[in-house]
């Protein structure tokens, strides 16, 4: 793993005017992530979590601070190029999936591809078929959603947010809908990721999910409150196998 | 963005909601179909109607006797009697525009044979009135010709309503003798059914005979009810009138500032007349369909404005993973043109479709024209721009972390 800086955060406060107050959801964050890392951020509701998000997401921008997202300065960049550097550069999971629906696997996870010019149809699908693959859903290509359960639905978001090689895969609460069964198999499908040395920012409010990652980022009121290393990381996978077998299904 | 990838969402757009796409299609449909077959409506009848006066000779002109003060009184154009024999002698000689003139006598009779009598009109022609003037062919037998008009001879051509009444049993009427009135005739030829004209008279209903032995032996005048002409093409038409009116003022020595005692017309003024409230009803069938199209429309843009309310998190979503603003208003600008275009082709089947039908089931005649499906394309795709703009347009400025996060 390199020491390349992926992430680069400078005094980034955000704010926004409500009628006549000014609301400052980020008050100053500054923290560096590096190429290889399992970042979660964690932080109660109206700690900023959302704000940072977005930001970290090329979605908004700074009020002021500086982002470079894997040597990019986002502040420069119009609402056209910043679409670009999402379609290239991250890959993003949600806690509601967001998966078309009445479309089959293979098509979804084809959608962000469809927005760079420089893939054939056949690379489209080959690349497609390759990430699905990599989530362990090769042989559900032509499922539509309502034909997979919950955390396959989330395993073909991952695929969606895999097939364009991004420098980084956010994720939004990508547990927050699911069983702690199911969780358990996405977040060892992230760390089995992270170990081929997938960059992983992953946004959260559960303090369970964020053991398995190796560094975590607690956020109080607008700023970075602890920034910390996790010595004892957790293996998703070994929990998962010592789930008792009765409870399938 | 390729057109290919946009094409390629658009169309998936569309199917995973099929019955809505159809739904929203089938204003355009009703709209376009009506519009064509309308309009084929109206130009069949159009048509019909040209082709019906052109039966009647296109080049055709006719010149009667007008109205005339006479004492005071305007008479009637029947009871003025100021066509001569000398007037057709004298456009013969004169006229350059014309390829043909006949006089023509026209008499009310009772045509006799054996049994049966019919009530019919005579007419007295020369020659030239059957395949110059009127392109009127035979039937059958030979047509007279002009020693059978300088000698008055008592021979006759019959219409095919004349035929029935008169033959009733199928018989040849061709070697018989038939009377009009008093005068005996023999029938030498019969006349090809020429059907209705256009103002509902029956052309069949008619004896042709030498035009002098109708003069002489049945009216017993010197005078001439009509003179018919034929101009050399459509367009000599107005030359060959005013030539006409300049060479029959003089023969009858009308002063300047004299009316004309004779009216010319010709089948070009007609066909005008009746082609232009033909089109009239042609463009007024089209307005009328011309508005479900719009309503149509408006449907379109109804739907889209849905579509984008209820996709607004597929919006966000495709803004996350990459879509430019510019690529979500080209998708939702795809869908409704792709709807209005599928519609408008369906639309343009469907219009041909009932215009046959019509034709076969009511015998109307329709016509449809390249320029109404062309035009018809031309409006759909229209009207998907038009209506489907500012529903994309909408879709494009949704900011992707409120579209995101709606609910």
């Amino acid at each position: 793993m390199s020491d390349q800086k992926i992430l680069e955060l400078k005094d980034i406060r955000r704010e926004f005017r409500m009628g006549s107050e000014i609301v400052r959801a980020l008050k100053g964050v500054s923290f560096d992530v590096a190429a290889g890392e399992f970042v979660t951020i964690m932080g109660s509701s109206g700690s900023g979590k959302t704000t940072l998000l977005n930001t970290l997401g090329c979605l908004d921008k700074p009020t002021e601070g500086t982002y470079l997202l894997d040597g990019v300065d986002i502040k420069k960049l119009g609402r056209n190029e910043l679409a670009r550097l999402r379609n290239q550069k991250i890959g993003f999971v949600f806690q509601a999936y967001n998966l078309l629906p009445r479309t089959s696997a293979l098509e979804n996870v084809e959608l962000p591809l469809l927005y760079n010019p420089e893939f054939s149809a056949k690379e489209r699908k080959d690349r497609a078929i390759k990430a699905l693959k990599a989530v362990n859903l090769g042989d559900r290509l032509e499922h539509t959603p309502n034909q997979l359960s919950g955390g396959q639905q989330q395993r073909v978001a991952i695929a969606r947010a895999l097939v364009n090689e991004p420098v980084m895969i956010l994720a939004d609460e990508a547990t927050g809908n699911l069983d702690s069964r199911t969780s358990y198999s996405i977040m060892a499908l992230f760390q089995e990721l992270n170990s081929h040395g997938k960059t992983i920012v992953f946004v959260t409010h559960e303090p369970d999910i964020a053991s398995f990652s190796s560094r975590t980022i607690m956020l109080r009121d607008g700023k970075v409150m602890k920034d910390s290393i996790n010595e004892n990381r957790k293996s998703a996978k070994d929990l998962l196998a010592a789930l008792p077998k009765t409870e399938d299904y | 963005m390729s057109l290919l990838n946009l094409l390629r969402i658009a169309l998936k757009a569309l199917q995973r909601n099929k019955l809505r796409a159809f739904l929203t299609m089938l204003g355009i449909i009703i709209g376009v179909a009506s519009v064509i077959a309308m309009v084929a409506i109206g130009q069949g009848s159009k048509q019909s109607i040209q082709q019906q006066l052109s039966g009647m000779g296109s080049n055709m002109i006719i010149i009667r006797p007008n109205s005339n003060i006479s004492a005071g009184a305007r008479l009637d154009a029947t009871a003025v009697q100021t066509l001569t024999l000398d007037d057709v002698k004298a456009l013969q000689k004169q006229a350059s525009h014309l390829s043909a003139v006949t006089p023509l006598a026209s008499a009310k009779g009772q045509a006799i044979y054996g049994n049966n009598n019919w009530p019919t009109t005579i007419q007295g022609v020369n020659p030239n009135y059957l395949d110059v003037i009127r392109q009127w062919p035979l039937k059958d037998g030979i047509a007279f010709t002009d020693r059978d008009v300088q000698s008055q001879n008592k021979v006759c051509l019959l219409g095919q309503t004349v035929i029935t009444n008169l033959f009733p049993n199928g018989e040849n009427p061709i070697g018989k003798y038939i009377r009009f009135g008093k005068v005996p005739l023999l029938v030498i030829g019969t006349l090809s059914a020429k059907g209705e004209s256009a103002f509902g008279q029956d052309q069949d209903d008619v004896i042709l005979a030498p035009f002098t032995t109708v003069q002489r032996r049945v009216l017993s005048t010197i005078y001439l009810q009509n003179i018919y002409a034929s101009a050399i093409d459509e367009k000599s038409t107005t030359a060959a009138t005013d030539e006409i009116s300049d060479i029959l003022r003089t023969t009858h020595r009308l002063k300047s500032t004299d009316e004309d005692d004779f009216a010319v017309r010709t089948m070009q003024e007609l066909i005008n007349t009746f082609s232009s409230t033909s089109q009239l009803l042609t463009v007024l069938l089209a307005v009328i369909s011309g508005i479900s199209l719009l309503v149509g429309g408006i449907g379109i843009m109804n739907i889209m404005y849905v579509s984008v309310t209820e996709r607004t998190k597929e919006i966000g979503l495709r803004m996350s993973i990459g879509a430019r603003g510019i690529d979500i208003l080209l998708q939702f600008l795809t869908e409704a043109i792709l709807i209005s275009i599928t519609g408008g082709i369906i639309g343009v089947i469907l219009g041909i479709t009932s215009a046959r039908l019509v034709t076969v089931f009511l015998s109307w005649p329709t016509l449809v024209t390249e320029y109404s499906i062309l035009l018809s394309f031309l409006v759909c795709f229209i009207t998907g721009v038009f209506f489907g703009y500012y529903p994309a347009q909408k879709a494009s400025r949704l900011d992707p972390i409120e579209a995101l996060r709606y609910e």
